[in-house]
């Protein structure tokens, strides 16, 4: 089995945080934790390419690190891409992310990471990749290397990939279909009659878990700031110009709203399965508050309320989208040089 | 901030600043209210907002 393997500058033996501005180097072989994972994967398996890069470099060139490496693995010839294991480096694991899901979009070649849990790769990568748990020591090295091989040995021979507790991945939110043996009703009597006896049960949903959204600074004065309108309950203008869904949005639109005291009734819909939506057609201004901080923009309150409001719908959607959704929406807040947002949600 | 009446899932997020709304179907507004006294309550709702976005407070 031939491998390329993806390094940051620090496992790739460069150095520390003062190298982390290094391009992208190419070399063949196996490097550092390559050479474990040749190892562990046996079977006259070889590190044919280790590609290294700067942490900084790659995030800040994502790009074109991505090109470069892309074209590199497709000449190598490789059968399985490693990256990592990245452990709870971030810009380690955006740049291992974004490789593995290069190579195994665009070459087919399959591939495989390691992170721990809080790494910023793992939320923007964890359905596309199968990403081995790590944990945050790099003492667990060949613990994780080790779960590495098996996985790509697997995932490289296209066999069946069992459940993220049994091979040792991080859960992608992915559902599959599976023949039970019990029917769901007994299977879930069985769990109660264990958690009243204080056994031991596994509950087949997995809440999902979000990670903590640090605090915006307050807002120093408000009668200097701009502040912005949005909602997730469906308002669009009549005839919904841009289509935005009343259930799994995948869009959302910006609404001119210059010069207007007042959301009327006539000029707008609700795009929205939800929730009743007469009481916010009757009157808009029940979702999007617009006339009272008019109202304020007049006395001062406000320095000024932003000349659009932004609008989706936030019915039943698979979180990858609305987090894509939610990322638009602040670089266009950040563009516009909106100071505070207020969000209406039904 | 946020205005929502849904104040669970808000909390599920991590949503920093919140402000309870009037209920899912009019979050900054009250059907069974004059409009007058409707129209008072959303100034009140969004007075309570602007607060929010100016305190380092979580609420």
């Amino acid at each position: 089995m031939r491998i390329a393997h993806y390094l940051n500058q620090f496992f790739g033996g460069i150095g520390a945080e003062e190298h982390a501005g290094v391009g992208l180097e190419f070399r063949d072989g196996a490097v550092g934790p390559g050479k474990l994972l040749e190892q562990l994967l046996g079977d006259g398996a070889e590190v044919v390419l280790t590609i290294v890069c700067g942490d900084n470099f790659a995030v800040e060139h994502q790009a074109d690190v991505t090109a470069a490496a892309l074209a590199k693995v497709r000449d190598t010839i490789a059968d399985l891409f490693v990256a990592g294991p990245c452990f709870d480096a971030g810009r380690y694991g955006m740049a291992a992310g974004a490789l593995c899901s290069a190579v195994q979009a665009q070459l087919g070649i399959p591939a495989v990471t390691a992170m721990s849990e809080e790494n910023p790769g793992v939320d923007l990568y964890r359905e596309t990749l199968h990403i081995i748990d790590s944990g945050t020591s790099t003492l667990k090295m060949r613990d994780v290397l080790a779960r590495v091989a098996s996985l790509g040995k697997k995932l490289a021979a296209k066999q069946t990939i069992g459940l993220p507790h049994e091979e040792g991945y991080l859960p992608r939110g992915l559902l599959r279909d599976q023949l039970g043996k019990q029917t769901a009703a007994t299977r879930l009597v069985n769990m109660l009659l264990a958690k009243v006896r204080g056994e031991e049960f596994a509950s087949e949903m997995s809440p999902t878990a979000f990670a903590p959204v640090p605090m915006p600074a307050a807002v120093k004065d408000m009668t200097k700031a701009k502040v912005m309108l949005i909602t997730d309950g469906g308002l669009v203008p009549r005839g919904n110009p841009d289509r935005i869904e009343g259930t799994a949005a995948t869009r959302w639109g910006a609404y001119n709203i210059e010069g207007r005291d007042d959301l009327r009734s006539e000029d707008y819909e609700v795009s929205h399965g939800g929730y009743d939506t007469r009481f916010v057609q009757d009157d808009p201004d029940r979702l999007v508050p617009l006339d009272a901080l008019r109202e304020m923009e007049r006395s001062g309150i406000i320095g000024k309320l932003h000349d659009e409001f932004l609008s989706t719908c936030g019915r039943s959607n698979p979180l990858s989208n609305t987090r894509r959704l939610g990322r638009e929406m602040a670089e266009k807040i950040k563009r516009d040089g909106v100071d505070a947002v207020i969000l209406t949600s039904t | 901030m946020q205005i929502t009446s849904a104040l669970p899932i808000a909390k599920m997020v991590g949503s920093n600043r919140v402000v309870l709304g009037t209920g899912i179907v009019h979050v900054t507004g009250d059907a069974k209210l004059p409009a007058n006294d409707e129209k008072e309550l959303r100034r009140k709702l969004v007075r309570q907002a602007l607060d929010a976005l100016q305190s380092s407070e979580k609420r």
